[in-house]
């Protein structure tokens, strides 16, 4: 249990948080604080109820059953557990993009409603690349052939996803070798389920080896999928300046707060935002206008192409309903609190689902279609608009905290920069590396986790690689608890930067953190480690480039998919919960240490993100040294 | 005295107080740091099936303790001030005459290291026990005899108030 003081950094949500004391609302942090002890056999991933002549559990002292019913071991049992979570953090990713891709047919077809394809050089390149014919035909007839392709890869049967094409040759063939190159998205998820049913795979090694498999269908499948045809459809986000955190929400205008995952009904609703019709109706329910905002992964998809504001990171969603201030909220799927049902009872919000796989308890459903997106988001704003007049001036209790920021930054465009606009290519960035200006770049991603101070880790982390000329990338809500503290600045380059970045920062006019999306966008991160491969100088296979992955506040299953894809593109994963596997001693000694020798890439769980840091400038060190690069330029 | 009373409606059979035990006898105190420990350390409460029903028992701390009777190494004592059964490790040879004698199987024979384990509360440490903290649902006590049956009778009062 922390002090209530100590449940965040960030200074809008302390504010919130002693509202939440006064008032004895609830938060995730009171849950958990109520949760407290947490189940020991849970944490340790030794609890089976996969079947049910179970539930079993080992003891992890020796004394009592060291065998499930069955005869599984804890290692068995763990890496079941393991399995499963991958299976549902892929599919999720996966599901994002499957819907991205029936929305982009749709559109195609002239069947969606606003929809349209909005960048098509884009498209041209991702066709070319898929094999589809693009000369003398229209965008539409190529979009049409993209999206079949791009569903195409979730029930392909044989054969390999097509992305995997991206990867350096070597990797490529190391996938092979190592029978991990994924057939197919879906089926490699529902090959988990098989065999982590009861009686059927009991290895655990080989059980990770499909955990990769169905991973790799993630991140470089439908993670990917997912970012490629949303930069079709929605367009290539350009660096965009934006401001962050629960001061964005305006007192004199309707507040609409946007929050999920996917940007295809968000996207909308910027569109319907900016109606005239619509705001005059605001004007005429006493509004100065209409403002949104987002959170979570949906907040980072409409900022990077739109600017829209970001309300705030994952452990801030109620925080955002308890401001009084947010007429309506728009929910569409993945990490979002079903005791936001129960806490807009409290207020005047309105709390609407859309996604007909996600509802909840005291939301009202307004069924998201592609065929009228337009009118669906139409609608879901003229409901916050009629919605303002009932807000309460007494609840309301809007902080002032809000931070400039850039964002927006993509394979395509932010390395380019580097070498000029007239000169878009990597080579400054290798040589920035090669030459010992640049240690290396770590991307840091992933959730907030009411076990650990909220944003603390992402910052500490982002911060102490920072001084050591270490470039930082983040997604997720990562990124937006950086962007809270100013991290998205360029002048943060002065303040926080050791000088060989600092150089850097300011000669390309760039924050020292960049800001790469949404959790998907993870797979733009995948596409720049190859390009810099490509580019020469660093070696010819990923896992030879100074680089490392952290998820320091990790909490959702999706965090293990990716983690798991990351390691297994051969880069040095450092988590701050452990995998809930240390139950299985075997197991986790093969995620910590056998799995490098097999990819190139392993985990580590290390909860103080200064030692983490640690951990990884050492990596970087050592990855350098095999390279035998310049020593670093300065100390 | 005070003792570890359970309240068996409510136990689940979780074994976290197992856990918690263990982890409170072992020297890195931590869940994960424990379970890779040598020797692994042991834990003094046992979740054991009575009649269907679980029922997490540890040492009873007897007024009249068997075990202090038939330790011949002066390994158990009864201590005046608190009234509970101590053991010192460094005295006992092994001869498992404790774990004969004691009437609710209350002290655990670690064989590979031919010693007895049991319940000292924790080395009564102020604060709560380390079982008792651990238990999520309230099932472990530990407070005087006239102070668990008060908290009995006021979970009876609540559960008939809500009609259950």
């Amino acid at each position: 249990m922390h002090d209530k003081k100590n449940r965040s950094v960030d200074p809008a949500a302390q504010k919130m948080i002693g509202k939440v004391c006064e008032t004895g609302l609830e938060t995730a942090w009171d849950r958990y604080d109520k949760m407290l002890p947490q189940c020991g056999f849970g944490e340790l991933g030794i609890c089976c109820r996969i079947c049910v002549m179970g539930p079993c559990r080992i003891d992890p002292f020796g004394e009592g059953p060291q065998r499930g019913i069955c005869g599984a071991t804890a290692d068995i049992i763990a890496a079941r557990n393991l399995l499963r979570m991958i299976a549902a953090g892929s599919a999720a990713h996966s599901d994002h993009g499957r819907d991205v891709a029936h929305t982009l047919l749709m559109a195609s077809e002239g069947k969606a409603e606003g929809y349209e394809v909005k960048d098509e050089k884009k498209l041209r390149t991702v066709a070319g690349e898929l094999g589809i014919k693009t000369e003398g035909r229209n965008k539409n007839e190529i979009a049409k052939d993209v999206a079949e392709k791009a569903f195409g890869e979730f029930g392909k049967q044989h054969g390999e996803l097509m992305f995997i094409q991206r990867a350096p040759k070597l990797r490529q063939d190391l996938w092979r070798k190592l029978g991990v190159v994924p057939r197919g998205i879906d089926r490699e998820i529902v090959e988990i389920m098989h065999r982590t049913n009861m009686g059927v795979d009991n290895d655990p090694e080989n059980m990770a080896m499909q955990g990769v498999r169905a991973s790799l269908g993630d991140g470089w499948g439908g993670s990917m999928i997912a970012t490629e045809l949303q930069d079709i459809l929605f367009g290539l986000p350009k660096p965009v300046r934006a401001q962050v955190n629960l001061g964005v929400l305006k007192e004199d205008e309707v507040n609409i707060v946007v929050h999920g995952h996917e940007p295809l009904l968000s996207d909308m609703v910027v569109t319907a935002a900016s109606d005239p019709e619509l705001l005059k109706l605001a004007g005429e329910k006493g509004a100065k206008g209409i403002t949104l905002a987002g959170i979570c992964c949906t907040a980072n998809e409409i900022l990077m192409r739109h600017g829209i504001p970001i309300a705030g990171n994952f452990l801030q969603q109620e925080l955002a309903v308890m401001t009084g201030a947010v007429d309506l909220m728009l929910v569409d799927v993945q990490c979002i609190m079903p005791g936001l049902g129960n806490l807009v009872k409290c207020f005047h919000t309105k709390f609407v689902s859309t996604s007909p796989k996600a509802k909840f308890p005291g939301a009202e459903h307004v069924q998201f279609k592609e065929e009228n997106g337009l009118s669906i988001a139409k609608k879901i704003v003229r409901m916050a608009i009629e919605n303002y007049p009932n807000r309460k001036k007494e609840n309301v209790l809007i902080p002032r905290e809000k931070t400039d920021l850039i964002a927006g930054f993509t394979a395509e465009s932010v390395f380019e920069f580097l070498g000029g606009k007239h000169r878009a290519t990597y080579r400054p960035l290798n040589d920035a590396v090669m030459s010992g200006r640049l240690r290396g770049a770590v991307g840091i991603v992933g959730c907030n986790n009411p076990k650990i101070t909220h944003d603390w880790a992402h910052l500490t982390l982002a911060k102490e690689l920072l001084k050591k000329d270490v470039l930082v990338v983040v997604t997720g809500c990562s990124a937006i608890a950086d962007a809270k503290a100013g991290l998205l600045q360029p002048e943060a380059a002065m303040k926080y930067a050791g000088k060989g970045l600092q150089e850097i920062c300011e000669t390309v006019g760039i924050p020292p953190v960049l800001h790469l999306g949404s959790c998907v966008d993870i797979s733009r991160i995948l596409v720049i480690l190859c390009n810099v491969v490509k580019e020469g100088g660093l070696g010819n296979d990923l896992s030879d480039l100074p680089v490392a992955g952290a998820a320091p506040e990790w909490m959702s299953e999706k965090a293990v998919s990716i983690a798991f894809y990351v390691a297994a593109s051969g880069v040095y994963t450092v988590l701050g919960q452990p995998f809930p596997v240390q139950g299985g001693k075997q197991f986790t000694d093969f995620l910590l240490k056998g799995m490098e020798d097999k990819f190139g890439g392993k985990f580590a769980f290390e909860p103080d993100p200064v030692k983490a840091a640690d951990l990884i400038v050492k990596h970087l060190d050592k990855k350098r040294e095999a390279l035998k690069l310049k020593p670093m330029m300065y100390k | 005295m005070k003792e570890i009373y359970c309240d068996i409606n409510l136990c689940m059979a979780c074994r976290s107080c197992e856990l918690a035990c263990a982890v409170e006898h072992s020297k890195v105190k931590s869940l994960a740091g424990a379970v890779n420990e040598t020797p692994r350390p042991k834990q003094r409460v046992h979740v054991l099936g009575m009649k269907g029903r679980p029922l997490p028992l540890s040492c009873r701390h007897c007024d009249d303790p068997a075990c202090v009777k038939a330790c011949m190494a002066g390994v158990m004592k009864k201590s005046p001030k608190t009234g509970t059964v101590e053991s010192n490790p460094d005295k006992c040879v092994g001869c498992f005459m404790c774990v004969m004698v004691c009437p609710y199987g209350a002290i655990t024979p670690v064989l590979e290291m031919k010693k007895v384990a049991k319940c000292n509360h924790c080395e009564d440490k102020e604060g709560e026990k380390a079982c008792v903290s651990a238990c999520p649902t309230g099932a472990l006590f530990y407070g005087e005899p006239a102070e668990f049956e008060e908290c009995l009778k006021k979970r009876k009062q609540v559960s008939a108030g809500k009609g259950a």
